[in-house]
């Protein structure tokens, strides 16, 4: 039974952080409009930005390679000042590093047509895992950084740790959701939504269409990188592996579509839906009943495969489509 | 960060007048040149693969660019197609046909007269499935007039789908074609001082996607149905209006491209050796770039971007390590779109 409710735990864990990424994408895709493929990019950059910022410095015995970590986790830890400060600077580091990177990376893509955006930021999303594999002083290379600090470490045994992360998790969570929904009734939101709908009208009423999508993209984007390391430290350790394109970009398309993309309810019951559905099928083989091909991790990904399609083909808005609301 | 080039082109104009401008920018231009030009020469052996690796592009980017141009657009699953064909070409060559086939080999080639049975297995299995995906997905969607980002995503969900169909059937190991290890072509260019080093394959692979494209090229310009595709690319309404059946032009697009990411597949995988279960994946990125680079939708420009990307990539390696090239490629396509927003030879649509 323990062990059941651990699981849980590390379930709920992962879904929320995908819930708050795709809170993120849907700022990008369901508001503002923008063809985002390139998440990767963003969940790796906030998954480094963070460790690096909290892992010790390189130790030699361990044979770590990479040449700068900002032991934030000790000089801003319970050793020194009696609390875990470290940890939402860390966080907001990351958000931070995200969105200044999506400003230069957007300055010079996002005017580029729906399509073309698309391919720019498949490009962006390969050549950010391409430095952190080939970058060995960065981030240990391929090897990638392990052992990073988490927060609250000591308070239970590492096994139940799942339980102490999933409230910090879902406060962030929440904190996000409400952040991303008010913006999105804010006059700044309802722009974004009209450049969704009609851009040159957006345009020939003297909005500067460039610079909201541009503010959105970097804000969509910083949203990705708070994800992207709250996933980096529940996962203890990070590769350049962990950051591929199918679980960092493709599955998180999967749960906004399968939620409803263009509001953030949507967002959250799609992450939360799709994590279980992909993370419970493992169970399958388990049951006597069930065929053994079904428990394959690989026909797991055409699960996906066939989510996505389903879902565009027979119900596109989702299942929590947006609501309209009427002027 | 707003960059308003016409307001900045403005102001350098007032100061410095439009002859000065002019010229600065003849003079960008032409030191771009240059330095392009010296690397090419003296780096001809990266050169030449080049030109023969930007022939395989060629025949995936001409794919892609026939879908783009027909359906409007960018297939993600193209890649994956070429995957595909690539791995039912290998089912064929290792378990269909007597060991003793493969044995020997092609003149100075490392593979056996199976490729040649494999190829067009592989092309027609590939052509079938695009066209059953079209039936299912694409000509559902369009018809219920979905956004191109619906479709493009729906495109996405068909290459996770079929990358996982494709791991559980063959696994994801690392195979190889059944090949004879064969001496590599070379030749000294004694003024350059440069060794140009061409395994055959390489020349035996990009004569046959010649050949392919050429193929490809008559069918569009010489029969009445690649008339007919074309015109339904250029206007649709207008096609439908003079008769010609969209829904079918449709279908021919996907036996085309499909068929023409088999070829590649199997293409590629026979001059590179190695087949891996993202290999088709990993070429999307230089299709793509080819296509933008020659302009969406025109396929003479997809084989000249194709041309220009496989360049690219290979002489880079001269300076930048060769796991970086997915950036290369990648800053390529965006030098390339802020330059020209509709490519080398793309026409701009209102």
């Amino acid at each position: 039974m323990d062990g059941f409710i651990i699981y849980i735990g590390g379930l709920l864990v992962i879904a929320g952080i995908y819930a708050i990424i795709n809170i993120g994408l849907n700022v990008h895709y369901g508001h503002t409009g923008l063809f985002n493929i390139g998440i990767a990019a963003f969940f790796a950059l906030g998954a480094y930005v963070s460790a690096i910022l909290a892992m010790p410095p390189p130790d030699p015995e361990r044979f770590q390679r990479y040449v700068f970590g900002g032991d934030l986790a000790r000089i801003l830890g319970p050793e020194s000042i009696g609390v875990d400060l470290w940890f939402p600077i860390v966080l907001i580091a990351a958000a931070a590093a995200c969105a200044g990177v999506a400003y230069v990376i957007g300055g010079a893509t996002i005017k580029l047509r729906d399509d073309y955006l698309a391919i720019a930021t498949l490009g962006m999303g390969e050549t950010v895992r391409l430095i952190f594999t080939n970058e060995a002083w960065l981030a240990d290379g391929t090897r990638g950084l392990n052992g990073i600090p988490r927060v609250l470490e000591d308070l239970v045994d590492p096994r139940w740790y799942d339980w102490i992360y999933l409230p910090i998790t879902l406060v962030v969570l929440v904190i996000v959701y409400i952040a991303a929904q008010r913006l999105a009734g804010a006059p700044w939101g309802r722009v974004l939504l009209a450049i969704r709908e009609n851009e040159d009208t957006v345009e020939s009423v003297g909005k500067n269409v460039f610079r909201f999508k541009l503010q959105a993209f970097a804000f969509g984007a910083g949203i990705m990188g708070v994800g992207g390391a709250l996933y980096g430290f529940a996962r203890h350790s990070i590769t350049p592996m962990t950051f591929e394109p199918f679980i960092a970009t493709f599955l998180v398309w999967a749960m906004l579509i399968l939620g409803g993309s263009g509001n953030h309810r949507g967002a959250v019951l799609g992450a939360f839906l799709l994590w279980s559905i992909i993370s419970g099928t493992q169970f399958l083989q388990s049951i006597s009943f069930v065929p053994a091909f079904l428990a394959d991790a690989n026909i797991r990904i055409v699960l996906v495969g066939i989510i996505i399609v389903a879902v565009l083909v027979i119900k596109p808005s989702g299942l929590l489509p947006e609501t309209r609301t009427r002027t | 960060m707003d960059f308003d080039t016409a307001a900045i082109r403005n102001s350098i104009e007032d100061l410095l007048g439009e002859v000065v401008f002019r010229w600065a920018r003849i003079t960008i231009v032409a030191a771009i040149a240059a330095v392009a030009a010296w690397a090419l020469i003296t780096r001809l052996d990266l050169t030449i693969i080049g030109i023969l690796v930007g022939c395989i592009y060629a025949l995936g980017a001409t794919g892609l660019s026939l879908v783009y141009g027909n359906m409007h657009f960018p297939n993600v699953a193209q890649g994956d197609y070429m995957t595909l064909g690539a791995f039912i070409a290998l089912s064929v060559m290792t378990m269909w046909i007597p060991e003793s086939w493969t044995a020997n080999s092609v003149g100075p080639f490392t593979f056996s007269y199976a490729l040649f049975l494999a190829l067009p297995v592989g092309i027609v299995v590939v052509a079938v499935l695009a066209v059953i995906i079209n039936r299912l997905v694409y000509q559902t969607m369009l018809h219920r007039a979905a956004s191109v980002g619906a479709i493009t995503l729906a495109s996405l969900g068909v290459a996770i789908a079929l990358r996982g169909m494709i791991q559980y059937i063959w696994g994801s190991d690392v195979e190889h074609y059944p090949r004879v290890s064969k001496k590599f072509l070379s030749w000294n260019i004694d003024f350059l001082d440069v060794r140009v080093l061409v395994p055959p394959d390489m020349l035996f692979v990009a004569g046959a996607a010649v050949v392919l494209w050429v193929a490809i090229y008559l069918f569009l310009k010489m029969t009445k149905w690649g008339k007919a595709m074309r015109a339904a690319a250029d206007n649709e309404d207008l096609a439908r209006v003079c008769g010609i059946d969209v829904d079918r032009t449709n279908t021919l697009t996907w036996v085309l491209a499909g068929g023409m990411a088999g070829a590649a597949g199997i293409l590629f995988i026979t001059g590179q050796g190695q087949l891996l279960t993202i290999s088709g994946w990993k070429l999307l990125i230089p299709m793509f770039a080819a296509v933008v680079a020659g302009g969406i939708g025109n396929i003479n420009g997809a084989v000249a971007g194709a041309l220009f990307i496989g360049i690219v990539g290979e002489v880079s390696t001269a300076w930048v390590q060769t796991t970086y090239k997915p950036a290369i490629f990648f800053a390529a396509i965006v030098i390339m779109l802020l330059i020209r927003p509709n490519g080398l030879f793309g026409k701009s649509r209102l």
